[in-house]
């Protein structure tokens, strides 16, 4: 923030110079912005009028509308499709940001050992949790991952990422995938519209943070037939809040302290 | 060891070396120097043309398209403000493949001919594809 | 002093070529992974960090020793050790070089590498190893490097040193608390989730390190004229006794905890490494050739009979360094990864390209060894003479 309206205001001070002071001024830039009142902006920053914005988002996963593991896949697969997730065929160099673990994986330590007949049978959606308080933000040495203070997304800026993997240490849930590779091979059709990875960064779901600027709810949301609910947890009236006043739910590894985003009904 | 002696020993060899060592180091100087090659000149498309004026003027957009393009990118990534009004009340969409490779949908003769040039390659294109709508 | 190092014999010349070789080899292959990515290593999705991360640990701890032959000459004045502190602070020099490889070859951008200062975050552990393994290696390089000069000299060297001897002592202790805090502090990793890890890493550190010590010091009285002293060598070994005594109590005590208390989530990599899980247990001979070479090397040090005997002294370092070699370099990574935070077992074994880029760093640091105790053995030769 600090810094890009830096350069913004050292770009904005040199159109006010004009073209002739160019080498002199990019010089001096840092010190002179500091010094002299700076010039009032001519640009501005903005969000898309229709994007949807909540204090923190939040999910509920209602497990109970999940018929079978081809429910599930559909929902990973258009993820993965419109987010360029690449498909490795080496299990080791994996990525995936939605995926589905049996019930004892997806809720480590609150496995029962006798499980109703459907959490027996129906696999468990996961996905990045955008903790409260996550842990991975805390290890991360570049804030290339961060928690936006505007809406709790827990977010991975790859422009920054370093590639040393301590936010994969960190993360509870497995969440997080890294490029041992260039992936661009094992992409079977790309959504031009979104970028693609490069080797050596890690990346994670964001919540589909670039559908919800303009105004759009999640891809897996809207691929789940009111399966998955999305909503703000902090607005009383969010028809997400009343789900969770409505029905029991658990989070995964709530003990943790981490305070996960996603919620189950099961 | 204290030496009081401020002769320099070997001084030819030492000189001899220095300028040896000033040939091989200043090699992209003076290589270039002797090379003329004109300045290359960026293709416009229809639509650049049409719309004039990019974000910033011309010259601006010239000499500090990168560091543009780096705010923007922190904005979008870590701001969330995806929207960019410039001096002239004109919005843009802050993205590079969805919104400078629109209008610029030439990449190779525009992007790459003075990247080129310059002989700096960015790596920006790897992950932004080029304009999705381009047709190849 | 520097010239110290070009002026020796050929067989001083022909173990750096040996060395040099090595170090290419290590570098190619470097190069390799560096065009295509990690992907060349044997880590995983779920096994993410691995050798590289293993050795970094190790060799902090190995860094840290050094503290063990600075503060018994310093803060008691046990001027026996006025000969060997030297030898210390220049194994920690190599040490802590060969760390931060250790960090740089494990990054997958590491042209990326100064967003580290560029956006300091001080909630990070990692920023803070960065900073005191820098700071700590720049303490020992000036600080040997003073105290050797004056030693040349004949001069006591200037008292800003000993202000900054001062310093490095807490400083060593810190590199490798901060090391375990990089573990220690995660949620959902039980095997590292114990706040005896940093005490572990630095009762392993004090037996290893010493151990390493006195080897090179056996050696150095082999081939040069230079010794560092029968009683020098004898109190490193009680230094190693000690060390090793309470690495091998603070791991008991670990084991107690866990398998008393019976929590899977920090029992299971115990389990795993000690006995395997899910039918997976390859480092289960490892582990346990760690542990009772620990043993044996207690046997053989707490006895005064076989401890001052230089041979079977060697015996039980070489026995130490490679039981906690083990310890912290094979089982310390692998076993907190395994069973992964979902409870899968996806075993790490590392592959020829991860082992050549690790033994050409290594490599590296044999070179810087060799050339500054070249340099420290010329100079304790020259002030002999």
């Amino acid at each position: 923030m600090e810094e890009s309206r830096r350069s913004f205001l050292k770009i904005a001070g040199i159109a006010a110079f004009g073209l002739s002071a160019i080498p002199a001024i990019d010089i001096f830039a840092s010190e002179s912005s500091k010094k002299a009142p700076a010039p009032a902006p001519d640009f501005s920053l903005t969000e898309n009028s229709k994007a949807l914005s909540a204090k923190r988002w939040g999910m509920v996963i209602d497990t109970r509308k999940f018929k079978s593991e081809k429910d599930l896949e559909h929902i990973m697969s258009v993820c993965h499709s419109i987010h360029n997730v690449p498909n490795m065929t080496n299990k080791r160099h994996e990525i995936k940001w939605i995926w589905s673990e049996e019930y004892p994986h997806a809720f480590v330590g609150d496995e029962n050992e006798y499980l109703s007949e459907k959490l027996a049978h129906t696999p468990i959606i996961v996905l990045c949790n955008h903790c409260q308080n996550p842990p991975c933000v805390r290890a991360c040495p570049t804030q290339a991952t961060f928690k936006r203070q505007s809406d709790g997304i827990v977010m991975m800026d790859m422009h920054r990422c370093i590639g040393c993997r301590f936010c994969i240490a960190a993360c509870p849930y497995g969440a997080r995938s890294f490029n041992f590779r260039d992936p661009r091979p094992f992409i079977s059709k790309t959504n031009l519209e979104y970028p693609t990875r490069m080797k050596g960064v890690v990346e994670k779901c964001t919540f589909c943070v670039e559908r919800l600027a303009i105004g759009k709810i999640p891809a897996c949301v809207e691929a789940s037939n009111g399966a998955i609910i999305f909503g703000d947890l902090e607005n009383p009236d969010s028809e997400i809040r009343k789900l969770l006043k409505n029905n029991f739910t658990i989070r995964r590894k709530q003990h943790l302290g981490t305070g996960p985003s996603v919620y189950y009904i099961v | 060891m204290p030496n009081n002696n401020n002769k320099i020993y070997d001084k030819n060899k030492i000189v001899i070396g220095i300028v040896i060592f000033l040939i091989i180091s200043l090699f992209p100087i003076w290589y270039n120097h002797f090379k003329n090659v004109p300045a290359p000149d960026p293709l416009l498309t229809e639509k650049a043309k049409i719309a004039k004026e990019c974000v910033l003027p011309k010259v601006l957009m010239k000499t500090e398209h990168m560091q543009l393009l780096n705010s923007w990118r922190d904005s979008v990534v870590r701001d969330g403000k995806r929207l960019y009004t410039n001096s002239q009340g004109k919005v843009f969409d802050m993205s590079l493949s969805n919104g400078c490779l629109d209008c610029h949908s030439n990449k190779k003769d525009f992007c790459d001919r003075c990247h080129n040039y310059a002989s700096v390659r960015p790596y920006c294109f790897d992950c932004h594809i080029d304009n999705p709508k381009e047709k190849k | 002093m520097l010239e110290l190092a070009i002026k020796g014999s050929k067989k001083y010349y022909a173990w750096i070529v040996v060395l040099l070789v090595v170090i290419t080899m290590g570098f190619a292959t470097y190069l390799l992974q560096l065009s295509f990515g990690l992907g060349i290593t044997g880590l995983s999705r779920d096994v993410s960090w691995g050798f590289y991360i293993a050795q970094f640990t190790f060799l902090v701890g190995v860094a840290a020793s050094a503290v063990m032959v600075v503060l018994p000459y310093y803060l008691h004045h046990y001027k026996a050790f006025g000969r060997i502190t030297i030898l210390g602070e220049f194994l920690a020099v190599p040490s802590v070089i060969m760390c931060l490889l250790f960090i740089i070859v494990d990054m997958g951008q590491p042209m990326r590498a100064l967003n580290v200062i560029l956006h300091p975050t001080p909630n990070s552990v990692m920023f803070w190893d960065m900073i005191v393994l820098n700071g700590y290696l720049l303490l020992n390089i000036v600080i040997g490097w003073k105290v050797l000069e004056g030693e040349r000299n004949g001069v006591a060297p200037p008292s800003w040193v000993k202000f900054l001897i001062y310093v490095s002592i807490p400083w060593a202790v810190s590199i490798h608390t901060v090391t375990a805090f990089l573990y220690s502090g995660l949620p959902g990793r039980g095997f590292w989730l114990t706040a005896i890890l940093a005490p572990r890493f630095l009762s392993s550190a004090f037996a290893a390190g010493p151990s390493f010590l006195i080897l090179l010091a056996l050696l150095i009285r082999k081939v040069t004229n230079f010794d560092p002293g029968k009683e020098q060598i004898q109190s490193l070994a009680k230094i190693v006794t000690y060390g090793i005594i309470i690495n091998v109590f603070f791991f008991l005590c670990e084991v107690f905890v866990v398998f008393y208390s019976q929590i899977p989530e920090h029992m299971d990599h115990f389990k795993y490494l000690f006995f395997g899980l899910k039918g997976h247990g390859i480092l289960v001979p490892w582990m346990w050739t760690s542990f009772i070479l620990m043993i044996v090397a207690i046997i053989l040090l707490v006895n005064p009979v076989t401890r001052k005997n230089e041979f079977v002294l060697a015996v039980a370092c070489i026995a130490v360094f490679i039981g906690t070699w083990i310890d912290k370099g094979l089982g310390l990574i692998s076993g907190g990864f395994i069973p992964s935070p979902l409870h899968h077992v996806n075993e790490y074994i590392p592959t020829g390209q991860e082992l050549t880029i690790t033994i050409g760093i290594y490599a590296i640091g044999f070179l810087l060894i060799t050339v500054l105790y070249k340099i420290v053995v010329s100079v304790k030769e020259e002030v002999r003479a």
